[in-house]
């Protein structure tokens, strides 16, 4: 009769089980901190469950069978999961292959039959579960590439802070590379404090913008445009040298724009434009 | 290469099916949670382009679509007259360039506007443009 | 017939654009406002776009038409209440608004109005 090792794992289900559970606690890259015994457990459980489930002497030989969507899709969820948890990778690997070796060490206990058949089912196991691996990495990566792309939403929120520093002006200092996407968050930002805060005048502070080339000066123009057309005018500061000899160098025009060094001296031309002076006070000593 | 996730139909014939045209769009944009300046621009190319088939061919058919290419969503927006065509596209494409009397910006300001634009022209026969927005784009 | 109507704000003329114009709509808004300036020799003109969350080329043109004819009519034209993605839209739709000032709300605009009319005014005769 042949071999089958569908059937054979199925009925060794528990045994499987508990040999897994084994693995996984006596393996000492285990999380204990990220993850309770009993959760990995019922996790592992599932997943079981569905592998067992799904198998059969067809499709053992190919993982790409549909039959094995939905324990894809609870491996994928499990990886996802703890990617963002923070595992590392090789730990989640690990999930995989000590079921792997679970597996493999339950078909070999209690063997009776042919040493060749074992080992064509040995290797046949190898081969799915390997599989199984290769979606937990992939949807692994997956996981890390969302914390990363969330992370780089929030550093772009948190890099342009848009300041009141008067009643009625605004002052941005841009720290970084100034790209198109960036571009787009000062400008959000900046026009929808201009609404709310009623302010008339915006100083874009450039001394932290590292290069400035004339895709830059076109964000910055287009920057100062919009700002006009919500009836509020721009003042850029923190020009260094290095930077308007560029400017000058490359033929772009910014002769209407009020330019500063420093953003001092922007906040005194400021108060010039809404007629503000500052003056010391004079106290008399009692 | 993209999937189709969604799609609407609109015929275009007279003046009055710019703003509902426009209103259509909006939902489409706003179910796939793309931002408010996002949304703008692209409702703002699609006005554009719809005016300029209503204006030089006397309407046509608009497509709606909700695409995905991996993991990013988008609207792609299709617009097919049959109208007298573009002799030169290239010159139609230039800032400030336009046969009737508008600012001639209909073109290449939706080009500006959308993450992907195609255009295909043939005198006599009509003209077919698409252009794809990415919610992020 | 549908008319946006037009306010008398003392020397100045307020619209509020509050539906998208068609062709008609616009026409006759050019029109209405030509013959109220001339017929109350107003100095300048609001035009309140707070409502609209679309601005393209061809409501572009129809506020361009405004400031100049108005311009003509020794009237001058302010832009106000323009919502923050229409401004970003605008500048890459590459619409310059030429010909009419810009504010924030219609009480800056009539300030603005106010003094520019001010120092026109006052200023000194070509000898």
């Amino acid at each position: 009769m042949k071999f089958e090792v569908a059937k054979t794992l199925q009925k060794k289900k528990k045994q499987i089980f508990e040999l897994w559970m084994q693995n996984q606690l006596n393996d000492e890259s285990l999380r204990e901190d990220l993850m309770s015994n009993d959760e990995l457990r019922n996790e592992s459980d599932e997943l079981l469950n569905s592998l067992l489930s799904s198998l059969n002497e067809e499709n053992i030989l190919n993982i790409q069978s549909s039959d094995f969507d939905s324990v894809n899709e609870i491996l994928s969820g499990i990886s996802i999961t703890r990617a963002r948890q923070g595992f590392s990778a090789k730990e989640t690997g690990n999930y995989v292959f000590s079921l792997r070796e679970a597996l493999i060490q339950s078909l070999h206990k209690d063997y009776k039959g042919d040493p060749n058949e074992l080992l064509s089912s040995t290797i046949q196991i190898v081969k799915l579960v390997d599989g199984l691996a290769a979606v937990t990495f992939e949807t692994f990566i997956k996981g890390r590439e969302e914390v990363i792309l969330r992370q780089t939403d929030e550093i772009t929120e948190i890099s342009t802070p848009v300041i009141r520093v008067w009643d009625g002006i605004l002052a941005l200092p841009i720290i970084g590379t100034l790209d198109s996407a960036r571009t787009q968050v000062v400008m959000e930002n900046l026009l929808v404090q201009i609404v709310e805060s009623g302010s008339s005048i915006a100083i874009l502070d450039i001394s932290g913008v590292p290069a400035v080339d004339s895709l830059v000066a076109q964000h910055l123009i287009k920057t100062v445009s919009a700002t006009r057309l919500m009836g509020a005018e721009c003042i850029i500061s923190g020009i260094r040298p290095e930077i308007a000899q560029t400017v000058v160098h490359l033929g772009i025009d910014l002769s209407n724009i009020v330019t500063k060094a420093t953003l001092a001296s922007a906040l005194r031309y400021a108060f010039t434009l809404l007629k503000l002076e500052v003056k010391k006070s004079i106290k008399s000593e009692a | 290469m993209y999937v189709v996730l969604n799609k609407d139909r609109m015929v275009i014939e007279k003046e009055q099916d710019v703003v509902l045209y426009r209103n259509r769009v909006k939902e489409f944009a706003v179910k796939i949670g793309m931002s408010l300046v996002n949304q703008t621009k692209l409702i703002t190319a699609a006005s554009e382009l719809v005016r300029n088939m209503l204006k030089y061919a006397n309407g046509g058919v608009t497509t709606i679509e909700v695409i995905s290419k991996g993991r990013e969503n988008g609207i792609r927006l299709i617009f097919e007259d049959k109208g007298p065509g573009i002799a030169d596209i290239n010159l139609a494409m230039k800032d400030g360039f336009s046969t009737g009397k508008s600012l001639g910006l209909g073109l290449p300001g939706a080009k500006r506007l959308s993450s992907e634009f195609d255009i295909k022209s043939t005198v006599g026969k009509g003209t077919s443009v698409t252009l794809i927005k990415w919610k992020n784009g | 017939m549908d008319r946006i109507p037009i306010l008398r704000m003392g020397n100045f003329l307020l619209v509020t654009i509050q539906v998208d114009l068609y062709d008609r709509l616009a026409q006759n808004l050019e029109s209405d406002l030509v013959q109220m300036v001339s017929k109350t020799g107003a100095r300048g003109v609001l035009i309140d776009i707070s409502a609209l969350s679309i601005v393209d080329s061809f409501m572009g043109r129809i506020i361009g038409n405004i400031g100049s004819v108005s311009k003509i009519m020794d009237a001058e034209t302010v832009v106000v209440g323009m919502q923050p993605a229409v401004a970003i839209t605008l500048i890459e739709l590459g619409l310059e608004l030429k010909g009419v000032h810009t504010a924030l709300n219609v009480e800056r605009g009539m300030q603005l109005l106010k003094d520019k009319i001010l120092v026109e005014d006052n200023e000194p005769e070509e000898e």
